[in-house]
């Protein structure tokens, strides 16, 4: 098996550096068939792997396959951990991926970079593997980074847009936030068990009881800092400002990495660390509180956004604050599930508004758009299915997730859990409002589409169209077929672990389960689905039925408005307070350093002094160094003060 | 202890009292009513034709670093040959090795062309 | 009197590399002083020559037992000699890059070469000093050749100002660091290194002996740390960095800083170790305030080689971090991150050499505008140096700044380790500024490579290593713990 595994992982990376190094050789056409038959070899393997794991229930493969380095007691390894979670996650990675590849083929069709490209995606389908195969957290903060360097790369794709390149610099900076948190968190586990092993330091975790650390529980501290990467790499609130501007880069990326993979790195390693985050309750009250203002106030955004990628973007936001809410309610399944689901339909959703994309020329604005019904049935038809999953429509995918999701949420026995409650069903209304407010303004009413670009108007390439509707397949029925095993029946138990004493949300939720088709039914009696056909209804009156009540709500509510516009600030927030703030800080720690400290201070309030010095050296030297020599004496003064009557060892003590 | 610095610190008075007293006593004594003849330049009844802090030429400088920087290597041969004979190979060997860095520095100066005056 | 002065010629052999080196130096002095015009070339081989030898001789003597001879003043252990063979390493290095920018602009003279070479026998001896003395002897010989080699672009006034003001600053720090020598000299009456740590270490140590220790101790500290150019005995480093002769500037902000490193751990641990208490708190601060200004003042640079000089600064701050911690794989971190520093540095001067021709210095961030489009191979070599510098994994700095922070938690500093990270974060930023120059930003004029094909190499095998080695990192890191 262990070569199986080692397939996986390296048959990309192989392609990528075939594509990298040789693809200007190569040309096109070879340069995308070996990157897509490594990926689809991936694939293949990820479902016997799956296959082995999940469905014979093979025995756990946790093996470190090459020693990096030992620094004393520590051994840093590259080793598999492949369990039923490695195992879901490696479908759900491939799968897109290859779709990704396969869409790419016509999306790029008229790039420069097309090879380049390629050798990208790759790239990050291998560091994704390495990732979610890890067995240690030095491996996984290496995948973590991996992904994150070649997202930045790919933000700044088209490296001639000043937008591209500014979401570029964003993604990176607010990601170093993350990755700052994170590694402070593998730090701390490092301290306390010695290891980075996950086996050990999960067995080691008794260490932690009773230790204190800036007044929290160390676990508690532990899994913050941890879950600060999680919010970082999964755009939580408020570190979710660079998602947005992501959508600067190819479309294809955006899918693949930005909305189906990358971004649920996070989720997924939060589950992976469920052992940690079950000790804390403070830590598990703090993920989901910001789990569910992300899911419900970046939804929000999603309304009043025209662009098409934009409000895809914001949507992916709000459901990983879904997925946030499930970790936070110790529901670990069905944050994977939700993750799988939505990786499908996401992935679905976003190859269609790049479908979209293409057909209008590289027109991104949804007021510009109106009536492709007609014109492009495929994308109409799986762009439907997509948008019916996302909302949770009874039946499909994101259906089951969702509900799981708020059901768990609903038996959840944290404080503020029932704030969250609310937040997460009025989540259902606004997905539905945004996602069927796009779906209007594209697809249905009257064209708006300029008579130009009207004439070319035509379905995409089958490279395009086929991926849609592979998508389109799992993005309907995957809910319906893996609900039961996934949640209720065991298909992730080797990898999760729940203090179900404390935490009684999955056992309460297998006692309401009563098979998949027996919710759809049910579902009709809940306040979710009425609040999901409100959104609905609402969508169709704002966006086809009277259009102009859209604007007189915007003007009568204009404040409201201009808060959800600038995104609540929070760009200007970190430009001024962040970005600002540092340079300032710069500028000032520079003016007293370089440009002197003591022309201001000390030639001000002490001129006469530093005068007759001055005129002494300066006929001798033309530069400032009585300057740099003062300063240094003036520091041994300071430093011999503090040594001799300060500091931990205070040596001349002095009565005063 | 400190007494062993009494010496020490007879020379410094006894310095500065030389330094400072003839000085001192001059200035206290002497009578002082300066008026604008006194104060004018003097030289022969001429004004001054330049500076009296005249120019020297820069190889002065050169040639006279180069003197101290010999004077003072060479200073260390004394010492060394007072206990020669007691020091026996290893003092000559040791004092040969630092001779002929100096020489090697010496070649070097020479071709430079530093020692030249024009 | 007569047994005093009784030599084992034997002994001689542990001092093999110096006694070479130094004989080097004098032929290739007086061979120089022969060559006609057309054959100045031949300098440069004969001092790679001497280094490669010097350093094979010092490769020898790895796994020699500790030896101590010259009357206990000079000390030959493991770290003296590895030491000694990466100063071999990284001066031929240096050697290659300098040569380039030595003939592009009319500085190839073989009085540089000499004087690097003198340079190098400082560190020599300063790495393997075992008496104040002998240490301060080796510090001066390396101070008083680099302020030389500064002043050998004696036409421009920026060199000169550099080479002064590096001067009398120097000689200020010398003057402190014999002062503090002179103080434990005092107390412990003996300048040799062991005896200063067994008189340190003794338990019955009055009040007054303590006082006068740290007392001197303070004026050590001030000296090593104006060597390393820690803050606030910075001052010099910007503007020293930004008028001197790149290749200058290359040479004295790397190999002397392994030599500063092991005069700290000659002086403060193999002789003060049990002081470590009293000199920790003020390492601490200096590091902090390192890190912070070189983080936040770099920010600001539009001269690279400046902002370099800003980086050097925070780099030193993690170096001394590590003596922080007082554990042996504290010390071991920190030497690693030196010698990776060193590395790293070179490759990043060295790609700053290479754009150089006459009349171009290319030391203004807006000079890297669009070098990706240009010469797309440096391009990823310098962003491999950058990416390494600003700590990204899995670059051979991020293992450096990894093992120190480490070593931080696990002893207990984890609030310093924090704000050394968060300071880590913001250097990120400037560093980011060069690759976005390099990558995202259209050249204004146009930039030619003219770099003859061994340093094009050399450097490209220097900027791979640091990704190559950070891939393999283990076994340097070993090394480096193993000289404790």
């Amino acid at each position: 098996m262990e070569n199986i595994y080692l397939t996986i992982a390296l048959a990309p990376l192989l392609g990528a550096i075939i594509a990298g190094f040789f693809g200007g050789m190569l040309g096109r056409k070879a340069t995308h068939t070996i990157t897509i038959l490594g990926v689809l070899v991936s694939t293949v393997l990820a479902l016997y792997v799956f296959n082995h794991h999940v469905l014979e229930k093979g025995e756990i493969f946790n093996q470190n396959l090459y020693t990096w380095m030992q620094i004393g007691s520590l051994n840093i390894s590259v080793g598999f951990l492949i369990d039923n979670l490695t195992s879901v996650m490696l479908v759900v990675v491939s799968f897109v991926s290859l779709m990704v590849h396969i869409y790419t083929i016509g999306y790029m069709d008229d790039d420069d970079g097309y090879t380049k490209f390629f050798s990208y995606i790759s790239l990050f389908t291998f560091s994704m593997f390495m990732l979610v195969m890890s067995n240690n957290f030095m491996q996984l903060f290496f995948g973590w980074e991996a992904v994150g360097l070649v997202s930045y790369l790919l933000i700044g794709f088209w490296h001639h847009k000043e937008s591209a390149v500014e979401a570029n610099l964003k993604a990176f900076l607010v990601n170093r936030v993350g990755d700052f948190g994170f590694l402070l968190g593998i730090g701390l586990v490092l301290a306390f068990s010695g290891s980075l092993d996950y086996a050990e330091v999960f067995s080691s975790l008794d260490n932690t009881t009773n230790q204190q650390l800036w007044g929290l529980d160390l676990i508690t501290v532990i899994c913050l800092l941890l879950f600060v990467g999680a919010m970082g790499k999964s755009a939580q609130v408020p570190l979710h400002v660079w998602l947005p501007g992501s959508m600067e880069g190819p479309t294809p990326i955006s899918a693949l990495i930005h909305a189906a993979t990358m971004v649920t790195a996070g989720i997924f390693m939060v589950s992976r660390m469920s052992p940690m985050f079950e000790l804390s309750d403070v830590a598990l009250t703090v993920v989901m509180v910001i789990g569910a203002i992300t899911a419900l106030f970046m939804g929000l955004l999603g309304i009043v956004q025209n662009d098409i990628k934009k409000v895809v973007a914001y949507s992916t936001l709000s459901q990983l604050g879904y997925m946030t809410v499930a970790l936070g309610v110790s529901a670990y399944s069905v944050a994977i599930f939700h993750l799988m689901t939505h990786a499908f339909f996401k992935a679905l959703l976003f190859l269609g508004a790049g479908s979209v994309i293409v057909a209008m020329h590289h027109e991104q604005d949804i007021r510009k758009m109106g009536g492709l019904r007609k014109k492009m049935p495929i994308t109409y038809w799986t762009a439907l299915v997509g948008t019916l999953a996302l909302i949770g429509f009874p039946g499909f995918a994101g259906f089951y997730s969702k509900d799981m999701i708020i059901e768990a949420v609903h038996f959840s026995s944290l404080p503020y859990a029932e704030w969250v409650y609310y937040a997460v069903v009025a989540g259902v209304f606004i997905t539905a409002f945004y996602s069927f407010r796009m779906f209007f303004l594209v697809f249905h009413g009257k064209s708006r589409v300029d008579h130009h670009t009207e004439e070319h108007l035509h379905e995409s390439a089958p490279s395009i169209t086929f991926p849609l509707i592979a998508l389109a397949i799992p993005s309907a029925v995957i809910g319906y077929f893996t609900i039961d095993p996934m949640l209720f029946n065991g298909w992730l138990d080797n990898a999760i672990t729940i203090d179900a004493e404390k935490h009684v949300s999955m056992t309460e939720l297998s006692n309401i389960f009563h098979g998949a088709a027996a919710m759809i039914p049910h579902a009709v009696q809940t306040l979710p689905f009425w609040m999901m056909v409100g959104g609905i209804a609402t969508a169709w009156v704002f966006s086809l039925y009277r259009t102009q009540w859209a604007d007189w709500v915007q003007n009568k509510f204009h404040r409201t408005n201009y808060a959800l516009e600038s995104l609540y600030g929070f760009d200007r927030f970190n430009e001024i307070v962040f970005v600002g703030g540092i340079k300032k800080l710069g500028n000032l720690l520079w003016k007293v350093s370089d440009m002197g400290i003591i022309d201001k201070i000390a030639v001000n309030g002490s001129a006469r002094l530093v005068g007759f010095i001055g005129s002494v050296v300066r006929p001798i030297q033309t530069g400032y160094v009585y300057h740099y020599a003062f300063f240094m004496i003036f520091s041994l003064l300071i430093i011999l003060t503090w040594v001799l009557f300060a500091g931990d060892n205070p040596l001349l003590q002095i009565e005063f | 202890m400190l007494e062993n610095y009494l010496p020490i610190m007879v020379f410094i008075f006894l310095g500065i009292a030389f330094g400072v007293g003839p000085m001192l006593i001059g200035y206290l004594l002497g009578p002082s009513k300066p008026d604008e003849e006194k104060n004018s330049q003097f030289e022969c009844g001429f004004p001054a034709f330049d500076d009296s802090r005249m120019y020297f030429n820069i190889r002065y400088y050169l040639v006279a670093i180069l003197f101290i920087l010999f004077d003072l290597e060479v200073a260390f041969v004394f010492p060394w040959a007072v206990v020669q004979s007691d020091l026996g190979w290893f003092g000559f060997i040791a004092m040969s090795v630092f001779l002929f860095l100096l020489v090697v520095g010496f070649v070097f100066e020479w071709k430079k062309g530093a020692l030249e005056w024009e | 009197m007569m047994n005093t002065f009784q030599f084992d010629t034997a002994l001689l052999l542990v001092a093999l590399p110096e006694i070479f080196l130094l004989s080097s130096i004098v032929v290739i002095l007086l061979v120089d002083l022969f060559l006609t015009k057309g054959f100045k070339q031949v300098t440069y081989y004969l001092t790679q020559f001497s280094l490669f030898i010097t350093g094979l001789l010092a490769f020898n003597l790895i796994g020699h037992p500790e030896t101590v001879i010259f009357s206990n003043s000079f000390v030959l252990d493991n770290m003296a000699s590895v030491f000694k063979v990466f100063m071999m390493g990284a001066t031929m290095v240096a050697m290659v890059y300098s040569r380039h920018y030595l003939t592009q602009h009319s500085l190839f003279r073989g009085e540089y070469f000499v004087l690097v070479l003198l340079s190098v026998l400082g560190m020599m001896v300063m790495v393997s000093g075992y008496s104040l003395l002998t240490l301060y002897l080796g510090l001066e010989i390396l101070s008083l050749s680099l302020y030389t080699l500064i002043a050998i672009a004696r036409e421009r006034s920026g060199a000169i100002e550099a080479a002064l003001k590096y001067f009398v600053l120097g000689a200020i720090a010398s003057g402190l660091l014999l002062y503090g020598m002179s103080m434990i000299y005092g107390i412990s009456g003996s300048l040799n290194i062991s005896e200063i740590s067994a008189f340190a270490s003794d338990a019955n140590l009055g009040s007054r002996e303590t006082l006068i220790i740290n007392f001197g101790l303070v004026f050590l500290v001030i000296g090593i740390a104006f060597k390393l150019g820690a803050v606030p005995f910075h001052m010099w480093v910007p503007d020293v960095y930004q008028g001197s002769p790149t290749s200058v500037t290359m040479f004295l902000s790397t190999v002397p800083k392994i030599a500063a490193v092991a005069m700290l751990v000659r002086i403060l641990i193999d002789g003060l170790g049990a002081m470590h208490p009293y000199w920790s708190d003020l390492f601490m601060v200096l590091a902090l305030l390192s890190i912070a200004l070189g983080s936040v003042v770099a920010l600001m640079q539009t001269n690279i080689k400046r902002m370099l000089a800003y980086s050097t600064i925070s780099h030193v701050g993690f170096i001394m971090l590590g003596f922080v911690t007082g554990v042996v794989t504290g010390y071991g971190a920190a030497t690693f991150y030196v010698l990776v520093y060193v590395f790293m540095s070179l490759a990043a001067f060295g790609i700053i050499i290479l754009l150089n021709k006459k009349g171009f210095e290319a030391d203004q961030i807006s000079d890297y505008k669009g070098l990706s489009k240009h010469s797309p191979w440096f391009a990823l070599m310098m962003l491999i140096v950058i990416l390494s510098m600003a700590g990204v994994p899995p670059m051979l700095g991020f293992y450096s700044k990894f093992f120190i922070l480490q070593q931080l938690v696990s002893a207990g500093f984890v609030t310093i380790a924090i704000i050394a990270v968060v300071f880590a974060v913001i250097s990120a930023y400037y560093y980011l500024q060069i690759i976005k120059s390099m990558y995202f930003e259209d050249s204004e004029k146009e930039i030619v490579v003219s770099a003859p094909m061994d340093m094009k190499l050399i450097l490209s095998i220097n900027a791979i290593l640091i990704l190559v080695i950070g891939l393999f990192p283990d076994f340097w890191m070993k090394l480096a713990l193993s000289l404790f």
